[in-house]
């Protein structure tokens, strides 16, 4: 049997690679609707002044289960807008109830969930978000409505939503439910879930409002903002780096999501026989894909060089390989995926991953299933093996970072802390900013180098539990071994404290899981995204098809 | 209500101040959590403790032995705890245990069960005139309360590894398989398929 093996991590796992990968099939967003496309959404209360202010709620039901986003819309000065995580206002907080809320639960939120980080939700609470206007925009579709036109088309797809959230909280913070009360629900087992339901929800009461708004102010003249500009608007969502550490923190998730990506793509590449339709349905998405990567905009020179390079990589594909390829020919995928691979950038060859995967249905839908973790099971550090075999685990896993020389400043130049302020992570250069003695166990491969000296100066034939009673200051990495024996795409194969490090990159690994697009870096520390631009909209999702990102106006 | 993901978190990061590892902070906030989802007051526990510990460094096990003593001072539960688990294959092997002066015993206890899921094996833990009874990390049961119990230090902790064994007797099995047997069906010659 013809056999593909499955990319190498130490090639696949470096940061310039994870940091151009992009949306597909697996991410959660489109996970979230192919698995929702069926239940019903309701808007159960809708209590806005003629400012688009108050209260709304939205209720998403299948059978005896219930969600409902709670939408509290405030008014606020032009000047206490702020995307900055110092912020204490927002144009509109939400929270995503388990159930339906009574009139008490209302009163309580209300206290609370407008003051997000200092305010106090219960475990009867999923998810808690906030969000601002796009001012341009939002009063540009307000102006337009209300006097009985629709909005400027080139300004929607230059900023692609209403609102920008500047968070998504979910798994126990701020007293929100613990993971563990709802992991066993079937809707919701692939990871994010709620997460991914309170945004698209977040984005109906953003077209809600607007309507809203447009109406109050001219009831006569006012016309709804047309679905299809509707369906072209997403939720842009500004990211720092609180996202970053959490893809070190969560090894096998992270693993698993990798592993999803690559044995879809390893199963794809052995298909002996391509057939034309499918052939066809993955020219016809990366054909349709181009309006995305036109009309991703960013002032961001790192970014731009990327998408011009993606842009050649497309063109390349087309004018190089197109023309030579006829699905007659065995393992066609594989041929594709041997020459980009060979021909394109990083870029380049993660967009064709992706693309590869849209005809699949029976490949993916397996695998997203698979991308969560138990991760508790993997946390025990097995103490009876030998100091021999966690040797050779670094050495087999951890090649690439024993060659890195520590000793020099650039190799250390960075340090991950949680600033005390907003109690989020973030990054500093040790030489210049004080409180690296409080450094996170982010460093992992410098950590890795250090357990790697100490085992090869221990004695072979002890317990790793004999070691750890004197080595307790590489405990945290020696867990990390154990674990990347088992799950091979669970680490980054680079320095996180390098001189050179993109934390961007870190944050567009995740963002791409999520199925964000138009990734728009405003420095190396934070980037604004879009989710959710082309879904359906409520009323369609039930006759919705899976390919809807690719349809941008 | 302080969520489990709260609770872990915090405990993780304040035993990192008190000057544990970052390895070793993982393995406390994770214990912490358990005690507390069991009702145990793994949090009030672990603050105490860190405040006790703030100017001496507290000290662990260097082998895991029949009897375990420090020449001077107590055991630190944590490091103990976690020398106990790394070595649950030779705790298998000693199968009782005494250790001699342990601070705040009540925070071994997750360690131990942890051991009794590893190892496949209850175990029983006695300190003071606390019996506890640790079932493969699934129930802990005791014979006093320790819900708000908040104990400073113990002159002496035994661990004993309790082979599986029935709680009936032969008759009471045999009763209830003969009960059992009346779901099958005879079984003639026409059915043999070999």
């Amino acid at each position: 049997m013809f056999n593909v093996d499955h990319r190498d991590p130490k090639k696949i796992m470096t940061l310039s690679r994870l940091g151009s990968f992009h949306q597909s099939k697996l991410s959660f967003l489109r996970s979230f609707i192919r698995e929702f496309k069926n239940w019903k959404f309701k808007r159960n209360l809708f209590d806005l002044n003629d400012g688009g202010y108050g209260l709304v709620v939205y209720s998403v039901n299948k059978n005896e289960r219930t969600y409902s986003l709670i939408c509290f819309a405030n008014e606020l000065k032009s000047d206490e807008r702020s995307d900055r995580v110092i912020a204490t206002k927002w144009d509109a907080a939400f929270v995503l109830h388990d159930g339906v809320p009574t009139k008490s639960d209302l009163d309580r939120l209300r206290q609370n969930v407008p003051k997000q980080e200092v305010g106090r939700v219960s475990y009867k609470e999923l998810t808690l978000s906030r969000a601002n206007k796009s001012v341009r925009i939002f009063d540009h579709v307000v102006q337009r409505l209300a006097k009985g036109m629709q909005p400027d088309i080139k300004l929607i797809n230059d900023v692609g939503y209403l609102y920008r959230t500047t968070a998504v909280y979910g798994s126990g913070k701020f007293g929100l439910a613990d993971r563990y009360r709802i992991k066993d629900r079937p809707e919701i087992c692939g990871p994010f879930r709620l997460e991914m339901m309170l945004v698209y929800l977040v984005r109906q009461f953003t077209f809600d409002q607007v309507n809203h708004i447009a109406k109050c102010k001219n009831p006569q003249e006012a016309v709804e903002l047309s679905h299809d500009i509707a369906r072209n608007l997403g939720i842009g969502n500004s990211t720092g780096l609180g996202m970053a550490p959490f893809i070190v923190n969560h090894p096998t998730l992270l693993h698993n999501w990798i592993f999803s990506r690559e044995e879809a793509l390893k199963q794809i590449r052995q298909i002996e026989n391509v057939s034309l339709k499918d052939f066809e349905f993955f020219k016809s998405c990366l054909n349709r894909s181009k309006k995305n990567i036109n009309s991703w905009i960013t002032e961001s020179t790192y970014q731009n060089k990327k998408i011009e390079q993606l842009k050649q990589d497309l063109e390349k594909l087309e004018n190089d390989l197109f023309s030579k390829l006829d699905t007659k020919q065995r393992h066609l995928w594989n041929t594709i995926y041997n020459w980009v691979e060979l021909n394109l950038s990083d870029e380049g060859v993660e967009y064709i991953v992706s693309m590869m995967m849209e005809p699949y249905d029976s490949i993916i839908e397996p695998l997203v299933a698979k991308m969560s973790s138990e991760e508790d099971q993997y946390f025990d550090i097995p103490g009876e093996k030998k100091v021999s075999e966690l040797l050779s685990i670094v050495e087999n896993h951890y090649s690439k970072f024993l060659d890195i020389n520590f000793d020099t400043k650039k190799s250390v130049t960075n340090f991950w802390f949680i600033s005390k302020n907003k109690e989020e992570p973030r990054i500093a250069n040790r030489y210049e900013e004080g409180g690296s003695d409080l450094e996170q166990p982010l460093a992992i491969a410098r950590d890795i180098a250090k357990l790697h000296k100490k085992l090869k100066s221990s004695n072979q034939s002890n317990t790793v539990a004999k070691f750890l009673l004197l080595n307790q200051d590489v405990r945290h990495v020696v867990r990390r071994c154990f674990i990347v024996e088992n799950f091979p795409y669970s680490e980054i194969q680079d320095n996180t404290i390098d001189e050179n490090l993109v934390p961007i990159d870190m944050l567009r690994l995740k963002l791409s899981f999520f199925g964000a697009q138009k990734f728009d870096p405003r420095s190396d520390k934070w980037l604004r995204i879009s989710m959710y631009q082309g879904a359906p909209l409520i009323h369609e999702l039930n006759s919705s098809n899976d390919t809807w990102m690719y349809n941008l106006i | 209500m302080r969520t489990s993901s709260e609770i872990e978190t915090v405990s993780k990061r304040a035993s990192r101040a008190a000057g544990f590892s970052w390895g070793v902070s993982e393995e406390i906030g994770k214990c912490i959590k358990s005690l507390e989802l069991y009702q145990i007051s793994g949090l009030e526990n672990l603050n105490d403790y860190l405040k006790k510990i703030k100017n001496i460094r507290p000290k662990g096990p260097l082998e895991i032995e029949h009897k375990n003593s420090l020449k001077e001072g107590n055991f630190c539960p944590i490091y103990t705890g976690v020398a106990l688990m790394d070595a649950s294959s030779r705790i298998m092997k000693l199968k009782t245990l005494s250790i001699q002066s342990v601070d705040f015993p009540i925070l071994l206890i997750p360690f131990l069960n942890k051991i009794s899921y590893k190892i496949g094996k209850m175990i029983e833990v006695k300190f003071d005139d606390i019996e506890i009874l640790l079932n493969l990390n699934n129930y802990i049961s005791s014979n006093t309360d320790l819900r708000q119990k908040i104990l400073k230090y113990t002159k002496q902790l035994s661990i004993n590894v309790i082979e599986n064994r029935d709680t009936f007797d032969a008759s009471v099995w045999d009763s209830l398989y003969e009960l059992s047997t009346e779901t099958f069906v005879e079984e003639s010659d026409s059915y043999h398929h070999y």
